[in-house]
């Protein structure tokens, strides 16, 4: 159907959807009934979206996620986010370039008073710490309203791919985020006691304790709950450099979206800013996307992520520069390279050592803040608030499903439930699932080179269990209670040891577990490893490269089978015949050709002060850094003169990096005054407030 | 400890609406001015919160002659100091779609026109023409003073303290007031929490907290704030120019009024009723439903406009609706420029010109009779119509 569109996937099922006819440019293109108009325009390869009316800059997505405004569009003559808005047959979809003309209304619509309900509990994001705690509410039969901005239910569970780390007792370990959050779903939809609105946006907490929320799009309702659980998630953090408003410069959360939720083929080739673990799986889902991966820039001598995840990146051949950052994205109207430098001990980009990759787009992966916004205005306002998952703390998604089922029974008890007593382990266990990756050990290979055992390329305590549990002869231990503890093989003697079921070489999220079988021959011995691509891409027979666990190459080995798995988990497994020398050693195999990852000839020269700090309102770094050094310590007052944070985003992009400014000047953080958070959190037209909104063309739940 | 004190000719409590243009005025004579102010930069009590409307079309004389020299200073600003605070002479149109509106709106015009005020009746065709889309519907007509206009609080109060610093003027933030320093029964200067500055002039110009300042000498003065909530909206083209205002009380709502701003984005306010009184201006859910249906009625057009944000603001208000502005009898040497009832704005800069004039005693007989009507001890009798 197009260029873009991603037919086929190693994990994801395209689903077959109902086809319409937009109007991009007064020109009619296809989309799926149920996309976002930015995913609608990413399927016919169009990134620049409009123009921004201060100087013409080109704007394309940046968030995906409703949180700024860089993807703003005419639809039907009417300004919205493509990102959040749904393609609608016959749409009239527009650039703005320059201020959009407010259309005319002949008759005022029919206002009606606001609707006004209360409920016991208002849940905000149903990710997977909102539908945790949710489930945790129905199932005590507890009057509880969930709400998403979403289309549906899951948060950034249903862009992810790969299976989960974690307890498999606890949080689903071992299953793809895609699956969890729709065995969340389905359970929470037995309970009659919740309420579902999708669709549907807080827009602000108000003194009297009420909440705004923009219901579909369309209605405007204030609800009074005795109990309020914010579980908004988080947002991206955003980067300022030269160059970093181009379209094509966007979040790794942006782009799981387009890639994973709407299979779309964002870009051909992409660079990643960050080596957290958002950035590393990003890195890992466009390899499964087709897409290839040019590099990624760390300024921490290590990547901050599991190192199963750099691990796996780095096997499929993609360079991890580490000490490095970005210096500047380049390119006419959207990204078409990027440059990056070493670092030195002082976070110095070192002179020399600048290099240019071709790219068409650059994912910022620099780490995430918490969505807080409506905890700290709860708490502000004397309700009874809590906050969990990553609204709460930023960690894993299998630590939020869990402080969600905390929370959820938190919120239970302060109503006045009779929850009994919640495990003193819950709490711990929740501390265990939110920790950093621990130490790393040297890698040790097993001594024995006879029958068949498994070999565990994990070496960095991670919270994580799953092939302690799927052992069918009990021979991989944990010893400790503790699941961030490194597993280990343990074949007793005399006992029936390993029977090659491959079953922890399938479990293992991180693909770090292979099976050497030496009963055919010792000195050929048969390595299994699981493999997320798709079957038919490498046949039996053919020569691949092997790497060890850090990805470096160890040699070529013959592929003797390639098998799917009987029970839908969709991981391939491959037979290798290696040569005894090198046979534990292998973790992997290399998917990525070289080309893609070679530097570019030359070097392109960085700027400096134009840098984009506030994108809604075109604020340069080089204005505010003027005020700072003329001596302005209120945010307030730079507000004031530049008009940076007035943008639509509300400050939610800019702010940190005017902190940033601050901390590069030697200003200390106590001289620094913040601006207050006011309510919206997003526009919204003016006549939802009256109450004229009574259309319904997209929603799905009602009122 | 008196003889290390710094000295000044004048302390100004209050980098405000009024007190930072003032500051500007009596440094620009050369006159040595220091401002102390509890917050971290200038305006951000409650001029920040302003919306930016800026008009003569008062009924108390003296407001309308101070606001007529705002206007002018507003007007030539760009010309003598070069920077762009976003003034925009787009006019005040005062709407009326029914009787009551039409009656009060034009005995006003009587006194206003006797002023000289450049401010008419249109009948409704003529009312289309300056507003082509207000709702016809019902429209009698209204009063347009085209001479009227609005800017950016932010940006002009940003203006006023950057001249008034060039002027020599010093400024103080995150610096609270604590007393007066009161010697032989006169005002000498100033003790804050941070030390203490001699003057023989001590101005308070503390707006919304205006009446916790005058407590320092001993006085009681009737201004207590209440609250109004404003938002603004996405930018979009140009196509409003006057500030609308609609005089009709609801049983939630008096006035309501707003304008397009410069930079595109349309800024709206409400009046609640009853009103809210006291300092709490944190956000209300009450606010966009009232305004939202008022303004759809009155102008469909805005149907299809997308808030941005909203805020609250503090109107010190008097007993009758204009400022208390004179010297205190109770002290000498202590000047009040206070209770402007959320037009601190629109009054400050001409206020402040005519108070430097009264300072270095040089005010023309004719602006000091003017003034006698914003005297803190006159009787507190009719209303201000138009607050």
């Amino acid at each position: 159907m197009s260029l873009y569109r991603i037919e086929k996937h190693p994990i994801l099922i395209p689903e077959p959807a109902e086809l319409i006819d937009f109007f991009w440019k007064g020109r009619k293109l296809r989309a799926k009934k149920g996309e976002t108009i930015s995913s609608a325009l990413f399927a016919h390869g169009e990134r620049i979206f409009s123009y921004h009316y201060k100087d013409h800059a080109p704007q394309g997505i940046f968030c995906a996620n409703g949180q700024c405004a860089q993807c703003l569009v005419l639809a039907n003559g009417l300004p919205v986010k493509a990102c959040m808005e749904l393609v609608c047959s016959a749409m009239r979809v527009e650039p703005v370039d320059g201020l959009p003309e407010l259309p005319r209304v002949s008759e005022p619509q029919n206002t009606r008073p606001i609707k006004e309900m209360s409920i016991p509990v208002l849940i905000i994001g149903g990710g997977p710490a909102g539908l945790s705690a949710a489930i945790e509410l129905g199932k005590r039969g507890i009057e509880t309203l969930l709400i998403d901005d979403k289309h549906r239910l899951g948060g950034k569970l249903v862009l992810q791919t790969h299976r989960f780390f974690g307890s498999t007792d606890m949080v689903y370990a071992g299953t793809r985020g895609i699956d969890i959050a729709t065995k969340l779903e389905n359970e929470l939809r037995t309970f009659p006691s919740v309420r579902i609105w999708i669709q549907s946006t807080a827009l602000a907490v108000f003194s009297d304790q009420k909440v705004g929320i923009l219901v579909e799009g369309m209605r405007y309702v204030l609800v009074k709950p005795q109990a309020l659980l914010v579980t908004a998630g988080a947002r991206e953090k955003s980067l300022a450099f030269p160059g970093n408003t181009l379209p094509g410069v966007y979040g790794a959360g942006a782009f799981q979206t387009i890639v994973n939720r709407d299979l779309v083929r964002s870009s051909e080739k992409l660079f990643i800013v960050g080596g957290g673990n958002v950035g590393l799986i990003a890195g890992y889902h466009a390899l499964q996307a087709g897409i290839s991966v040019v590099g990624l820039v760390e300024a921490l001598p290590e990547c901050s992520g599991y190192k199963v995840h750099r691990d796996k990146l780095a096997r499929f051949g993609v360079p991890i520069y580490t000490s490095h950052t970005i210096l500047s994205a380049h390119g006419k109207d959207s990204v078409e390279s990027v440059t990056i430098a070493k670092l030195d001990e002082k976070w110095k980009p070192i002179p020399g050592t600048e290099r240019s990759f071709a790219c068409d787009t650059i994912l910022i992966a620099i780490g995430l803040d918490p969505v807080n916004e409506f905890y700290l205005k709860g708490r502000e306002f004397g309700m009874t608030t809590f906050a969990a998952g990553d609204a709460e703390e930023i960690a894993e998604a299998s630590a939020a499903i869990f402080s969600g089922k905390i929370k959820g029974l938190e919120v239970a008890r302060a109503l006045g439930h009779d929850v009994g007593e919640i495990k003193k382990e819950w709490y711990e266990t929740a501390e265990i699932l939110k920790s950093k990756p621990g130490k790393t050990d040297p890698e040790i290979y097993p001594s024995d080179e006879s029958g068949v055992f498994p070999v565990l390329h994990c070496v960095q305590e991670i919270p994580c269990d799953p092939c302690a549990n799927v052992c069918n002869q009990d021979l991989i231990h944990l010893h400790s209670t503790d699941i961030r503890c490194l597993p280990v093989f343990e074949a007793k003697e005399g006992e029936k040891g390993c029977t090659g079921c491959e079953k922890c070489v399938t479990i293992c999220p991180g693909l770090a577990i292979s099976l050497v079988d030496y009963r055919k021959d010792p000195e050929f011995p048969i390595v299994t490893l699981p493999h997320e691509f798709f079957k038919d891409s490498i046949e039996v027979g053919r020569l691949v490269t092997v790497l060890d666990t850090e990805g470096n190459t160890l040699g070529d080995v013959e592929v003797t089978g390639v098998r799917a798995i009987k029970i839908n988990d969709r991981t391939v497994l491959l037979k290798l015949k290696a040569p005894r020398a090198i046979a534990k050693k292998i973790a992997g195999i290399c998917v990525q050709d070289n080309k893609v990852t070679k530097p570019m000839g030359r070097y392109v020269a960085r700027t400096t002060d134009d840098t984009v700090i506030c994108r809604c309102e075109r604020v340069t770094a080089g204005e505010i850094r003027a005020l700072i050094k003329q001596g302005y310590r209120d945010i307030n007052e730079i507000k004031a003169v530049t008009r940076a944070c007035m943008g639509s985003c509300g400050a939610k992009a800019c702010t940190a990096l005017i902190h940033h400014l601050f901390r590069e000047e030697g200003v200390p953080e106590k001289d620094i005054v913040d601006q207050p958070n006011r309510p919206l959190f997003m526009e919204v037209p003016l006549s939802t407030f009256a109450g004229c909104g009574d259309k319904n063309e997209v929603g799905r739940g009602r009122l | 400890m008196a003889a290390s004190k710094k000295s000044f000719d004048v302390i100004i409590i209050g980098a405000g609406s009024v007190g930072t243009p003032t500051a500007m005025f009596l440094a620009q004579e050369g006159i040595r001015t220091l401002v102390i102010d509890k917050f971290p930069s200038a305006g951000q009590g409650s001029n920040k919160h302003a919306i930016g409307g800026l008009r003569a079309t008062h009924s108390d004389p003296a407001k309308i002659r101070i606001c007529l020299r705002s206007l002018e200073i507003f007007d030539t600003w760009k010309e003598l100091y070069g920077d762009n605070i976003e003034w925009q002479k787009g006019g005040y149109a005062f709407a009326a779609y029914a009787e009551p509106e039409e009656q009060t709106l034009k005995e006003l015009l009587v006194a206003q026109k006797a002023f000289g005020l450049n401010s008419n009746w249109l009948d409704q065709k003529e009312f289309l023409e300056v507003i082509p889309d207000l709702n016809p519907d019902g429209l009698i007509g209204g009063t347009f003073s085209p001479d009227d206009g609005h800017a950016s609080p932010l940006l002009s109060a940003h203006a006023f303290f950057t001249q008034a610093r060039r002027a020599g003027a010093e400024f103080h933030f995150n610096e609270t007031a604590t007393g007066l320093i009161i010697e032989s029964g006169r005002a000498r200067g100033l003790k804050t929490n941070q030390g203490e500055y001699g003057a023989e002039v001590v101005i308070n110009a503390a707006g919304a907290w205006a009446a916790d300042v005058a407590k320092y000498a001993g006085l009681e003065i009737p201004v207590q704030p209440d609250s109004h909530e404003g938002a603004v909206t996405e930018p979009v083209a140009h196509f409003l120019d006057p500030l609308v205002v609609d005089i009709h009380p609801t049983d939630t709502s008096a006035s309501y009024y707003f304008f397009q701003h410069a930079t595109g984005q349309v800024i709206f306010c409400i009046t609640p009723n009853p009103s809210i009184w006291g300092f709490d201006t944190r956000e209300t859910s009450s606010f966009l439903p009232m305004v939202a249906r008022r303004m759809i009625q009155i102008m469909p057009r805005l149907t299809n406009i997308r808030v941005r944000r909203t805020w609250r603001g503090l109107y010190p208000m008097t007993p009758d609706g204009a400022p208390l502005v004179g010297w205190a009898n109770e002290l000498k040497g202590l000047l009040l420029a206070v209770g402007m009832c959320g037009q601190g704005y629109m009054i400050g800069p001409g206020l402040g010109e005519m108070l430097a004039h009264l300072i270095k005693g040089d005010l023309s007989a004719k602006d000091r009779q003017l003034l006698s009507f914003l005297s803190p001890y006159r009787k507190f009798e009719s209303m201000e119509k138009l607050k």
